[in-house]
């Protein structure tokens, strides 16, 4: 296992500049939000659930011939801990694996926090949000929610390389190829991806389910349910009106 | 199960994951990595500036032995990014008793924090 991410000397130095630029606004942002994410407990859980990403990212999966991918993480620390901490969680492990074991180019620090901590969760845990909104609120959801977020969140990553490159990259090739074979592998590498985040979801679940930040919602409607069942948020309304 | 009995399970797991499954990971390239070389997007890279850091590309230096070395790199990259990661989260963190999920705010009389977010924290 060598570089993992984005090396240096792919993307020009402007682009790098920029893209480090919104690096910067993006973690400055979660930095607000997570204040409200953590307190005395969620704190240490996030510090563990960065540390768990670092873990499973030197675990290169197999995905094709001679190809391998790994976690990126961003929608399994957004479900686990919250979405502004789950941007710190992610961008934490890139700022280490940089300085401590020369994975990840330092000048393309800004592009590899865009897309695999700012892109992964605001794709990953939007779609998740969203799901949840429409799936009946079980744990069942969660875990299938977590499974379809994390497979899009990958090639969401990819998109987002791609048009960094497209903006900034230091070679000429066409971009359809670029777009073309880095959306095609990022497919496979998602499913691994998405597979390790509905499994870490539902083990969590099963064990502490209060600590899961994404299914903060799942208990109380559950309780609502059996005490007014009779009356919806009403959008549908009654069937038959009873204009007698 | 107990909040510590469970962080503790939760190291623990990360701990085996970084220093022992992952030697057994797949050391083909990556995606970004094989697609880069492949279509020649990789043409200009250059060098990691730390590339003879001590533990550059997931090893120890000057221990020789593959299994034993990356293991360490392991475990010491869990251990730095948990020391950092929740130093930060606990710099950050809410003050005052943990209340999670309980949208209790504005009972907790005590906490200074929230004077400038009035009621936010009740989502």
């Amino acid at each position: 296992m060598k570089d993992v991410h984005v090396p240096d000397g792919f993307i020009d130095a402007p682009v790098s500049i920029a893209a480090g630029a919104v690096a910067v606004a993006g973690v400055a942002v979660a930095l607000r939000g997570a204040r409200r994410e953590l307190d005395d407990r969620t704190a240490p859980l996030a510090g563990l659930t960065a540390a768990f990403v670092f873990a499973a990212q030197m675990l290169n999966f197999p995905v094709a011939s001679g190809t391998s991918g790994h976690l990126l993480g961003g929608t399994l620390a957004a479900i686990l801990v919250g979405p502004y901490t789950g941007i710190l969680c992610v961008s934490v492990v890139l700022l280490m694996q940089g300085l401590l074991f020369a994975d990840g180019g330092l000048t393309a620090l800004g592009v590899n926090i865009t897309n695999m901590a700012l892109v992964t969760v605001a794709v990953g845990y939007g779609l998740f949000r969203l799901l949840l909104r429409v799936l009946p609120r079980t744990r069942a959801s969660v875990a299938g929610a977590s499974f379809a977020a994390a497979v899009v969140s990958v090639p969401a990553a990819a998109v987002s390389f791609t048009l960094i490159y497209a903006l900034g990259g230091t070679t000429d090739i066409s971009l359809g190829k670029v777009a073309g074979a880095m959306i095609g592998v990022h497919v496979l590498i998602g499913i691994g991806e998405a597979v390790i985040t509905a499994v870490t979801v539902s083990s969590v679940l099963a064990v502490r389910p209060d600590l899961v930040y994404g299914a903060r919602g799942l208990i109380k409607p559950l309780e609502l349910r059996t005490g007014a069942p009779v009356r919806p948020a009403g959008d549908a309304g009654p069937a038959e009106p009873s204009r007698a | 199960m107990t909040t510590k009995r469970f962080f503790a399970g939760f190291l623990l797991v990360s701990l085996v994951l970084a220093g022992l499954v992952s030697y057994y990971a797949s050391s083909s390239p990556d995606g970004l990595e094989k697609v880069a070389s492949d279509k020649g997007i990789s043409a200009k890279e250059k060098d990691h500036s730390l590339k003879d850091s001590p533990l550059g590309d997931y090893g120890v230096k000057g221990v020789d032995d593959a299994r034993l070395s990356g293991g360490l790199a392991g475990v010491i990259g869990v251990a730095a990014v948990l020391a950092v990661g929740g130093g930060l989260f606990w710099v950050v963190r809410r003050r005052g008793p943990a209340a999670p999920a309980t949208p209790a705010a504005g009972a907790a009389s005590g906490t200074p924090a929230p004077a400038s977010e009035p009621s936010q924290n009740a989502s």
